[in-house]
């Protein structure tokens, strides 16, 4: 019977792809269309201002071609973006010669898109391992329950553009950092690389803190007594149910605090005159107008995002698999 | 405290659970709750002790104060001759809930491990006994599965021997079968039997049902509510080999119609 039900069930499995593929890709053609729609309308002003100041003859199709090629449009269609990411990816090399040595190419999207990514990893692990402590912390102290989940919430609140520059000031100027790079430990990118980093756990370690308390709250009366039957400690009480118990909480965290690791590590590159990252790229592209390049640094910054946000899917999967969650 | 402990020991005729004049109110929003009202009991080594009685007459609570889940308000509890809390610092309690309460990411084998791995048992002591304590459930060869692939009756097994693993030597059961189908609870109940025959501990078992308790127990305590109390302890004369049929005997439904009077006097006194 086995035998006879594999291919229907493998055709089910197409056919439930296919019905989750149409919608998908319909909703994609959609968002093009819009876009193409929205980048003639936003673009014409332009062509028509030439037009009127050179006394051009254009047919309607000219203008709309000409709304589509412009070298500095107001919203670049989807094409000149793509080919843009083209470009600066495959197009250029990720490395070049200077001054005899081999050095990170800054037209290339892809060393950008390195200096943006390094920060955010290092401040999502540093965020994500404060707000599980702090998570800890709260469920096991009621001082700290009361006192440290205002002040997470308050730090939330400011706008991290206005403490980005003190951050990095601060940072700056700490003997230790300085001493590092003196002493040839740290090269000065290196140093560079540390108020971004703690920019972006700045603003990962806040969902950490949420999800992790409540996961670490979520086993329930019943799953506490029988600890308590066996007379266990608060640290194996920890271990053996809450830490496990709370798995499935931390990745739904983790998820939205590697997106604000991201965003945030981005955010620190604005106002701090950084030279490389998707940041730095954002504000030489809005510097000079160049559109595209702005664009193109934005999609790039969401395929990171997204990137990074699968691969903790797949690790959520492969993790909770082996706690034995039904399949 | 070593000393009464001995004492407790030597004199054979020691009961394993005392309790003398028990009180316990909870304080509620809703102003103090009497869960328990001057309870008396005396329970002996080896005994199948079962605690019956309508929701609210404090069975549940009773059986959570001899496992130190609760402190009562007045009155002394002895567990062995010492404290609950102490008793159970001395692995003396094996608790079953009304659910199996087995966690999700450990396997059955890793469940049952639980209490070994907790207090501190080696690793080939740990297999050895939940190999054991598998085979004294039934449950043999499903210890590498995960709690999702049982039935509601195997996880209750399984739970069954979390609890037997350590050698508590007294079993404390809170409706254990309550939320299993009528066949599957007869069969645990049979094979609890054997169970309790086989490892001669001491056991109390709390349930709504009277054939149960009447089929299970050497000794049945009948609860009534508001304030939770023991209306009538009835001593079973049934043999101690129980096969299901004894339920059709006149001795059964003897007990059983003693228990139901109980349970109905209970009521007048609240109505």
């Amino acid at each position: 019977m086995a035998v006879t039900d594999r291919p229907t069930r493998t055709a089910g499995a197409l056919a439930a792809m296919a019905r989750a593929v149409v919608p998908v890709l319909s909703v994609v053609l959609a968002i093009i269309a819009i876009w193409y729609g929205a980048s003639v309308m936003m673009n014409r002003a332009w062509t028509l201002d030439q037009i009127q100041r050179q006394n051009l003859e254009m047919t309607p199709s000219q203008i709309i071609a000409d709304a589509m090629t412009q070298e500095r449009p107001v919203l670049p269609p989807p094409h000149q973006v793509a080919a843009e990411i083209w470009n600066t990816t495959v197009g250029e090399p990720v490395m070049r010669e200077r001054r005899g040595q081999m050095q990170g190419n800054p037209r290339n999207l892809i060393f950008h898109a390195y200096h943006t990514l390094w920060p955010t990893i290092l401040g999502f692990m540093i965020g994500t391992g404060l707000g599980i402590l702090l998570a800890i912390g709260i469920v096991h102290s009621r001082a700290m329950d009361l006192s440290v989940m205002p002040w997470a919430i308050a730090s939330q609140t400011i706008p991290i553009l206005a403490i980005a520059p003190i951050i990095v000031v601060v940072v700056a100027n700490l003997p230790v950092l300085n001493t590092a790079v003196d002493q040839g430990w740290i090269s000065d990118d290196t140093k560079l690389l540390v108020p971004k980093a703690l920019i972006s756990a700045y603003l990962s370690f806040f969902p950490v803190v949420v999800g992790m308390v409540a996961g670490l709250r979520s086993p329930n009366a019943m799953d506490l007594d029988l600890m308590r039957t066996y007379s266990a400690s608060r640290a194996q009480m920890l271990w053996k149910l809450r830490l496990p118990a709370s798995v499935p909480f931390l990745f739904t965290s983790l998820k939205v605090s590697i997106a604000a690791a991201l965003v945030g590590t981005i955010v620190a590159e604005l106002p701090t005159g950084a030279r490389f990252g998707l940041g730095a790229r954002l504000l030489t592209g809005s510097y000079y107008g160049q559109t595209i390049q702005i664009w193109s640094a934005l999609f790039m910054a969401a395929i990171c995002a997204a990137a990074l946000v699968m691969i903790l899917g797949a690790l959520e999967k492969i993790v909770l698999r082996r706690m034995g969650v039904r399949p | 405290m070593t000393q009464t402990a001995v004492a407790a020991t030597t004199e054979a005729s020691a009961p394993v659970i005392a309790a003398q004049n028990l009180d316990l109110t909870f304080q509620t929003n809703d102003g103090p709750v009497h869960a328990l009202k001057d309870v008396n009991l005396t329970i002996g080594k080896g005994e199948f002790v079962s605690f019956i009685g309508p929701s609210g007459c404090g069975k549940t609570t009773l059986l959570r104060v001899i496992a130190a889940l609760e402190h009562p308000t007045s009155g002394t509890i002895t567990v062995n001759g010492i404290t609950p809390d102490q008793a159970r610092q001395n692995r003396a309690y094996g608790y079953v809930f009304q659910a199996a309460g087995l966690y999700p990411w450990r396997s059955i084998e890793k469940n049952i491990a639980l209490p070994l791995e907790i207090m501190g048992f080696d690793r080939a002591e740990q297999e050895k006994r939940v190999k054991n304590v598998l085979q004294l459930v039934d449950l043999d060869g499903f210890g590498k599965k995960f709690p999702w692939q049982l039935s509601g009756g195997m996880q209750q097994r399984a739970s069954i021997a979390r609890a037997l693993a350590f050698d508590a030597d007294i079993l404390l059961m809170d409706e254990p079968f309550g939320a299993l189908d009528e066949i599957v609870r007869d069969h645990l109940n049979e094979q609890l039997l054997q169970l309790w025959a086989r490892t001669q501990k001491t056991i109390c078992f709390v349930t709504h049902s009277i054939p149960e308790a009447v089929y299970l127990s050497t000794k049945i305590v009948v609860m009534s509510p508001r304030p939770g109390r023991i209306t009538d302890i009835i001593e079973s004369d049934l043999p101690r080999q129980r096969p299901l049929d004894i339920r059709d005997t006149p001795q059964f439904l003897a007990i059983a119609h003693r228990v139901r009077e109980g349970l109905r006097a209970g009521h007048a006194y609240e109505d």
